[in-house]
């Protein structure tokens, strides 16, 4: 993983650490860091990328205004479009490439006709922000516990470790599949039908149950270095309380791994949500998303392998750009941390 | 070294039966059980009673628990017969024994897992070792830049593209399946290998940039630094001293992957419709299979516990300095 602490500590918590920071002579650490990152060119285009996804994302119901198409509206079978078939008799797109048109900017879906841009945008918007919510659950509680054994020790310590041990060795992807329908099923009756924000509260929960022991681990390691330094030493003599300890001599010094996690973390909750979808245990027909996209394409590869090539580039590209964000990031707190 | 084998052996039992009480409660605490959902909508109070006592859901849950539990070490009797020491239950959907199946299904997951961590080790360590060695070098560029990107493809992505390629445009390959290595080593490769190598391809990757950056940090280590200036060469000092080094880290990230790549292969089962594990937890899950999930997670959790002990024990050997303490 990254280095434990990249900043010099003793530099940034002089004394009164929080106000003086931006008023310190030179550059804070964090327009130091800034300063590295604008430099980094590969970062900061990915950087761009990222938000451009997460701009077409937000801006989803307008983009699908602005093709006139919508995610829902079976184009193939839908008796209003007969004058503008999209599907040949075997139920497969007419024209190149997975029926690419005007009307249709990446395409149909085989079989229903539904269109692939729309999808993938409404998909896009489900799964990055599901993505980001569950990222910030898993991730707010893997600081506080690992703020809590970090820096309490002893048996809070040993007991939140072996709970964390316990939760890691969970076989992970068997527990998502076999648990997702369980906890729908707490929510409503199997034999009706789960309504989709059910089943995306569903997925938040499993998801964040499963996750945030990779964050609470780092989170206290780090701590633990910290707890040893002179400044916290320091702090504690003239009588500062717990709480104020965390909060303003070692969580400032967390931030670092924590953002570089961050920038990891996210990408991988999005090809986990997918995987849900794909596995059939995720959002189900007709709700827009990634994952879902993929389940079809793998479907129809054997008739229409164009299908999954727009999604799965565009997957391909996100992942891409994150993780050498990611890097950027690391490198730009972290000078010291080559490739 | 005993001592410690002992003491890591009694922890995974104790997470095994913890990990099993926990999917056991949670199944039970859902409000459908099997019964009701076997029953359909329109249920007699009669029929649905029937159905429990046939599948023993009529007795306390402790009970249901207790047998069991214990019945994976005792072995289990049941109308239709008896069911010996590792018994997992008799699945309630299909009224097939829970371990039969999982020991049917459970080597297309093995060949999966365990070929794809083959290739990705050897060509993974392989290609980042060699880019280390001529780092700058044309070749360190192509490794470093195809890592980039082959890491960030997905197992259902690129399944699905290899399909096309090699099955259905082309005709060069059989759509893969799995056939018993005893049976026909020959089909059980040229079937697997397919689904091994896009699996293993992600990996690869991330091993590649792992053991690239690992043993460039092991280069500018002091002791090698002095092999060098003492005039060892270059060839020697690489696989003599640090090549050893490196390989700490790659055992580190090789143990914490162990859940991630049954979860690999788990997709890659669902990916070329394979018939392993993953389909049998899809399976016990949609279906409220009680026996057949505990079975299904029991047995993956106790893979995945069963490579950590060893990757631990694989330390010591290759750093004496672990004491494993």
């Amino acid at each position: 993983m990254t280095s434990p602490v990249a900043l010099d500590p003793e530099l940034e918590s002089t004394p009164e650490p929080a106000e003086g920071e931006q008023k310190l002579e030179g550059r804070s650490p964090g327009q130091l860091m800034w300063q590295r990152f604008k430099r980094d060119r590969t970062g900061v285009i990915c950087a761009w990328v990222v938000i451009f996804y997460f701009v077409v994302a937000l801006c989803a119901p307008l983009l699908v205004k602005l093709s006139g198409t919508d995610p829902y509206t079976l184009y193939g079978q839908d008796p209003t479009y007969a004058d503008k078939p999209v599907l040949d008799d075997f139920g497969l797109p007419l024209g190149y490439f997975g029926g690419v048109s005007a009307d249709h900017w990446f395409g149909v879906e085989p079989q229903f006709g539904r269109d692939l841009f729309a999808m993938l945008v409404y998909g896009m918007r489900t799964s990055l922000f599901m993505a980001l919510g569950v990222t910030v659950l898993m991730m707010g509680t893997g600081i506080v516990l690992g703020l809590i054994g970090g820096y309490f020790g002893g048996k809070t310590d040993y007991w939140l470790g072996r709970v964390t041990d316990f939760f890691l060795s969970f076989p992970q992807q068997l527990f998502f599949i076999a648990f997702m329908p369980v906890v729908t099923a707490f929510f409503v009756d199997p034999r009706e039908e789960t309504p989709t924000y059910f089943r995306a509260l569903a997925m938040l929960i499993v998801l964040w149950v499963l996750g945030w022991m990779s964050m609470s681990r780092l989170v206290r390691s780090t701590v633990l270095s910290l707890r040893e330094r002179e400044f916290v030493e320091a702090a504690k003599v003239s009588g500062a309380s717990p709480a104020r300890i965390i909060r303003k001599e070692i969580l400032p010094n967390v931030v670092t791994p924590i953002l570089v996690q961050f920038t990891y973390t996210l990408p991988s909750t999005i090809l986990t949500i997918a995987f849900l979808s794909f596995a059939g245990v995720g959002f189900v027909e007709p709700t827009p998303d990634w994952g879902r996209l993929f389940a079809a394409g793998a479907k129809y590869t054997q008739q229409d392998p164009a299908f999954i090539f727009f999604p799965g580039l565009a997957l391909v590209i996100f992942v891409l750009a994150f993780n050498l964000l990611g890097d950027s990031v690391r490198d730009a707190f972290d000078p010291k941390s080559g490739r | 070294m005993l001592q410690f084998i002992i003491r890591r052996t009694v922890g995974a039992v104790v997470t095994l039966f913890l990990i099993g009480a926990a999917t056991f409660f949670l199944f039970v605490a859902t409000p459908s059980d099997y019964a009701s959902l076997s029953c359909g909508k329109d249920c007699s109070p009669q029929r649905l009673a029937d159905i429990r006592e046939a599948l023993g859901l009529d007795l306390p849950i402790a009970q249901q628990f207790w047998d069991f539990m214990s019945g994976i070490v005792m072995g289990r009797d049941y109308p239709t017969g008896h069911c010996s020491a590792p018994c997992l239950g008799q699945s309630f959907y299909s009224g097939d024994m829970v371990w039969d199946t999982i020991m049917d299904r459970f080597p297309t997951t093995l060949t999966l897992t365990a070929g794809g961590a083959v290739v990705f080790l050897i060509v993974g360590i392989g290609a980042g070792m060699l880019a280390a060695y001529r780092r700058g070098s044309l070749l360190d560029k192509i490794a470093t830049g195809g890592s980039m990107v082959l890491s960030s493809f997905q197992i259902y992505f690129l399944g699905p593209i290899v399909l096309w390629i090699f099955v259905y445009s082309t005709g060069l390959m059989e759509n893969p399946k799995y056939v018993p290595i005893t049976q026909d080593p020959f089909g059980w490769f040229m079937g697997m290998l397919l689904p091994v190598l896009v699996m293993s391809t992600i990996f690869t990757a991330q091993y590649t940039r792992m053991a690239r950056s690992s043993m460039i940090e092991q280069l500018a280590e002091e002791h090698v630094r002095t092999a060098r200036a003492k005039g060892m060469s270059k060839p020697y000092v690489f696989f003599r001293y640090a090549w050893r080094g490196s390989l700490i880290p790659i055992v580190t990230v090789f143990g914490m992957d162990v859940s991630g790549m049954l979860g690999g292969a788990v997709v890659t089962e669902l990916t070329f419709s394979l018939q392993g594990i993953g389909r049998l937890a899809v399976n016990g899950a949609t279906n409220k299979d009680l026996p057949l999930t505990m079975g299904v997670m029991l047995v993956g959790a106790f893979f995945i516990l069963l490579i950590n002990i060893l990757t631990d024990i694989a330390y010591a050997y290759i750093d004496p300095r672990i004491r494993l303490s």
